[in-house]
């Protein structure tokens, strides 16, 4: 009963769509931020892409980011755009699975992305074929507070021991080594991501996501006995489960705590909390395993064809045009983040050089848990990051339910 | 023989009239009840035996495969599911504390003084703002970094230092107590903040229902000497049947309905602590981690048949007042 009204409509929908798109050269490209500086860059290009091409006419659907991630699961199929802007890795899955999404591996080719883009070029596959062309990147990695670390004369971590030595001298002065704001979950995975890269690498990292390891492997036990080790001699502030990722930074602002675990796209905030460049700093998650090749976490955005898109030779030179060296390089400097086009000049921010430099030198690139992972498996795997992180001494029961919803959500 | 049919015809739409009419006024509201009440159900109970991401594929077929019962099975050894069985009852329970606590007050702003209306109209507002906004309210209340409960521990347990770097911080004795991220008071911090409300609802029923309580049977009390506590449980309460019978249901039902409030003071956490059915059913059908809508529906079906229960024996006892009455 459900299909037929579903797809009676959708045809409704559709109908109406080819209506009002009935011109060739008509190009409906939805997009998915409405915060000022991304939003402005994205028109930006848009209208370098409309100067290029002048016969195609270009309408825009800019959506609110959480607004889109429950529309495109009904606009892919009733009523797709053009091109849409997504998520690589597992988030992209369940479209491609359902054959929601075009592949583009003529375009890969023919535009030279796979050797532009080879870095990210995993990630935007799946089932053999590439499904995507990602505009913008940032590292994770630690930031921290450089006039603490200078007044205790400390330097940047480079092993494990040298991290944990670090926090000692912090606590020895009443300063919480970490901050972080786990309420809404993701960030205690940022955490998860990079101590299991460190310890296990990015194959069983990834192995672990694709639901090929058990979370009661001994390589994941040793993850999470180092997990223990920093919450005991590092620590995180008390009451992070009551706060977002912002709340997180208000003792790292006060000078409460000096470090965090986090994407670039928090250096804004701690700007406008009132910090100066001379004050925070970054530094690649030091070593934990020796020896270990380097992973870093990288999430990457993204623009796809609908396999219901109208224009699709339209879109797919608008996606040629988004993957192009130059365009990467303005647009990623006026977002302050990174090009995924290795062609492509980077910003002279010092964060966006420094992560430059070590994401460029990565062993391999991981998306972030809730994108490496499957939805089901995320979110209890990171419900379990923050239980652990409040009650390390459940980790047996946490693992174990981790097992089971696993085999669950991997049949 | 023209003229005799269309005769005949309005007789009988004639005689039946008063039959037909409620039909008539009735079919709109049927319709719709219909559309988004009836076929929802019966729609979930379906699903609920599938599999399904909630996606349609390129051609709009749904990408659904039927499980049987493999849903309900895993409901069965999935221990949040059984966390938020167990919320749901304490919310039970404690909810009916809505009733005696809002006859209380209503008993205690039943008066004629100066300004009663404005009295009456401060209690009433909680009814008033919308549930979102009063849980908004009290996440800030339990805030251990601002919140009035957390400034009021500082008071007692804390100090205000200068830290290394030379800011103003605040080191306490004891840590403030984070009602809302603590796994095992987090419930009773969402609960007490929906009892608000809902006092104020049963405040509202018992006040007008006050004004109904017939004034010759507390005279009539009054002179066989009824005071105090006999007075309100032998003349009061008794009147007072048809409000508490309200009363009781709106509570039981805002219980087993309360999303709201956990959807905006810990989205059930921490880790799912504080998930009830139908916020559960919320997380893994429809949020951001959710795309199960099977298992969804499977909840769904379980809140439905626990909520079922209830509403047959309200409507059951309803029935018997009205056949009782006519």
């Amino acid at each position: 009963m459900t299909n037929t009204l579903k797809t009676k409509l959708g045809t409704i929908a559709a109908t109406t769509v080819i209506a009002t798109s009935a011109f060739a050269g008509d190009l409906v490209i939805t997009f998915d931020d409405l915060n000022p500086g991304p939003k402005q860059a994205f028109e930006d290009a848009v209208a370098a892409f409309q100067a290029a091409n002048p016969d195609i006419n270009v309408t825009i659907n800019n959506n609110d980011r959480e607004a889109h991630k429950s529309a495109i699961r009904n606009f892919l199929s009733a009523n797709p755009p053009d091109v849409t802007s997504w998520y690589p890795g597992n988030r992209m899955g369940p479209f491609v699975d359902a054959g929601l999404f075009e592949p583009i591996d003529d375009l890969w080719a023919e535009n030279n992305l796979n050797e532009d883009m080879a870095a990210v070029k995993p990630t935007m596959s799946r089932n053999g074929k590439t499904w995507g062309v990602p505009y913008s990147y940032y590292q994770w990695g630690v930031y921290y507070r450089k006039d603490i670390y200078d007044k205790l004369g400390l330097s940047e971590p480079k092993t494990w021991d040298e991290l944990l030595s670090n926090c000692d001298a912090l606590k020895g002065v009443g300063v919480t080594p970490f901050t972080i704001g786990t309420k809404y979950l993701w960030t205690a995975a940022g955490v998860f991501d990079y101590l299991n890269l460190r310890t296990n690498g990015y194959y069983v990292h990834n192995a672990l996501t694709d639901g090929k390891i058990k979370y009661t492997d001994d390589r994941i036990r040793a993850t999470f006995a180092n997990w223990e080790e920093m919450l005991d001699r590092c620590s995180f502030i008390d009451n992070h489960a009551s706060m977002d990722w912002q709340g997180g930074v208000a003792a790292f602002a006060k000078g409460d705590a000096a470090m965090y675990v986090m994407g670039n796209f928090s250096v804004g905030a701690y700007r406008d909390a009132g910090l100066t460049n001379d004050q925070i700093d970054y530094f690649q998650f030091p070593e934990i395993t020796p020896g270990l090749p380097m992973a870093e976490e990288a999430p990457a955005d993204a623009f796809f064809i609908p396999s219901g898109a109208k224009n699709k030779e339209d879109a797919k030179k608008f996606l040629a045009f988004v993957a192009q060296a130059d365009t990467q390089s303005k647009w990623n400097m006026a977002i302050g983040q990174l090009p995924p086009n290795s062609k492509a000049t980077v910003g002279d921010d010092k964060f966006i050089q420094e992560g430059f430099a070590v994401v460029s030198g990565a062993a391999g690139l991981a998306q972030f848990y809730d994108r490496d992972a499957p939805a089901a498996m995320a979110s209890e795997g990171m419900k379990g990051f923050q239980e652990f992180m409040l009650d390390p001494s459940k980790l047996d029961a946490i693992l174990e339910r981790l097992d089971q919803v696993q085999a669950e959500v991997y049949k | 023989m023209q003229t005799d049919i269309s005769h005949t015809q309005s007789s009988w739409m004639s005689r039946h009239k008063l039959d037909i009419a409620p039909f008539i006024f009735l079919i709109p509201a049927l319709f719709f009840f219909f559309i988004y009440v009836v076929m929802p159900i019966f729609q979930s109970l379906q699903l609920s035996l599938y599999e399904w991401n909630g996606l349609y594929d390129g051609d709009g077929q749904s990408t659904a495969s039927f499980i049987g019962l493999e849903n309900y099975r895993n409901l069965w050894i999935d221990p949040n599911f059984w966390i938020s069985i167990k919320n749901n009852l304490l919310w039970l329970f404690l909810y009916m504390l809505a009733v005696p606590v809002g006859l209380l007050i209503a008993i205690f702003l039943n008066q004629t003084v100066t300004g009663i209306r404005i009295y009456k109209s401060l209690f009433f507002f909680p009814f008033v703002i919308s549930q979102v906004v009063v849980g908004l309210i009290f996440g800030w209340f339990y805030n251990p970094d601002f919140g009035i409960v957390a400034k009021v521990w500082q008071f007692f347990f804390c100090e205000e230092t200068i830290n290394f770097i030379g800011n103003k911080t605040v080191t306490c004795a004891r840590p403030v107590p984070d009602i809302l991220s603590s796994a095992d008071y987090a419930t009773y911090g969402i609960i007490f903040a929906g009892l608000w409300p809902q006092v104020a609802y049963c405040v509202i029923l018992y006040l007008t229902g006050l004004n109904n309580v017939a004034a010759d049977q507390i005279e009539a009390g009054r002179l066989d000497g009824a005071k105090g506590w006999k007075m309100l449980w032998y003349v009061v309460l008794p009147q007072l049947r048809p409000a508490t019978f309200i009363a009781v249901a709106v509570t039981v039902i805002g219980a087993l309905r309360s999303f709201d409030m956990i959807a905006i003071m810990t989205q059930g956490g921490p880790y799912g602590m504080t998930n009830v059915l139908s916020h559960y059913m919320y997380e893994v059908a429809i949020s951001e981690y959710g795309e199960r809508y099977g298992y969804g529906s499977a909840v769904a079906t379980v809140l439905f048949s626990i909520m079922m229960v209830f509403i047959s024996y309200f409507l059951w006892r309803m029935y018997q007042d009205e056949r009782r009455g006519a």
